[in-house]
């Protein structure tokens, strides 16, 4: 389903980001980096929007050629991006949107990990687990 | 039954609370020893408040500005962690907030006298760090205080910083 999940902290530095291994992985690097003035764009026009406006999951960042790019800021602004294959027009919005619902429920749990310092790389085996069950789907 | 389980809860922390304080304490010692003990709570408290809001805040929407995220932290933030809300909130609208608990829990098994008046900074710094810990995540950088003047009332200042 998705060829690239990242997770970048507050202060826009990666926390996690892994791509498809097939692939070029520096194309999904820049892709993601570059869809993060996107995010900055869209939580700004946010704030002055109506209550209902105000959701966690940003829907489409940008579409390119290959690929789509999706958002999602947690309160804690950090955000999760999904880079999906364009040529895959059988995934809905709600799918995308239980993705990320999945992503920040587990990493809500790594955060409450004490082992975790917060700031630091995601090392933990289960949103490990998480996301590769989201790369599978795709193949 | 669940009143019990409830309250079980609630003893739980309060017991845990009371015997890390007690322990910080005793680890603690030489002349700086009070002001020490006082940050190592303060630092655990900023820890927990980190991960909780991140529990709290999974499904709520999006904060507006600063004032909604200190109602969030007086109503929401309050209830769960001490079962009530914030008494009252005050604020110059400078980046100075006062929060008010006129029953505040983790002093509410204090003698109600003057008695253990200057214990009461150590039963207040975790909380402090609570308070600090849940603003710095949500992306407020700030300073946060505690005065008791009459026993299990106190109020908590936060001082934003401006970035």
């Amino acid at each position: 389903m998705a060829v690239c999940v990242a997770v970048i902290a507050k202060e826009n530095y990666p926390l996690y980001i892994r791509s498809v291994p097939t692939q070029n992985e520096l194309k999904f690097h820049y892709t993601v980096h570059t869809s993060l003035d996107v995010v900055e764009e869209k939580v700004s026009a946010v704030g002055k929007a109506l209550p209902d406006q105000r959701e966690l999951y940003l829907g489409l960042l940008y579409p390119t050629e290959d690929y789509k790019v999706y958002g999602y800021v947690t309160n804690s602004k950090v955000k999760f991006v999904i880079v999906v294959d364009s040529s895959n027009t059988s995934l809905r919005d709600n799918e995308i949107r239980s993705m990320f619902r999945k992503l920040h429920s587990s990493f809500t749990d790594v955060m409450c990990n004490p082992f975790y310092n917060p700031g630091d790389t995601i090392q933990s085996k289960s949103f490990d687990s998480i996301v590769s069950a989201m790369m599978v789907q795709s193949s | 039954l669940s009143i019990f389980i409830c309250m079980a809860d609630e003893a739980l922390f309060q017991f845990l609370h009371n015997e890390v304080i007690q322990y910080v304490n005793t680890t603690e010692s030489g002349e700086t020893e009070n002001g020490r003990c006082v940050s190592k709570l303060e630092n655990m408290g900023f820890r927990v408040g980190q991960g909780l809001i991140e529990r709290f805040t999974k499904d709520t929407a999006r904060f507006k500005d600063e004032l909604d995220v200190m109602k969030f932290i007086c109503k929401d933030f309050w209830t769960c962690v001490f079962k009530k809300q914030i008494d009252n909130l005050r604020t110059n609208h400078q980046g100075i907030y006062v929060l008010q608990d006129n029953k505040f829990r983790l002093l509410t098994q204090l003698s109600a006298g003057k008695q253990y008046l200057e214990n009461a900074p150590k039963y207040l710094a975790f909380t402090c760090g609570l308070v600090r810990g849940a603003l710095s995540n949500l992306g407020v950088k700030s300073i946060v205080t505690a005065e008791v003047s009459v026993m299990p009332a106190c109020k908590f200042q936060v001082m934003i910083q401006k970035m």
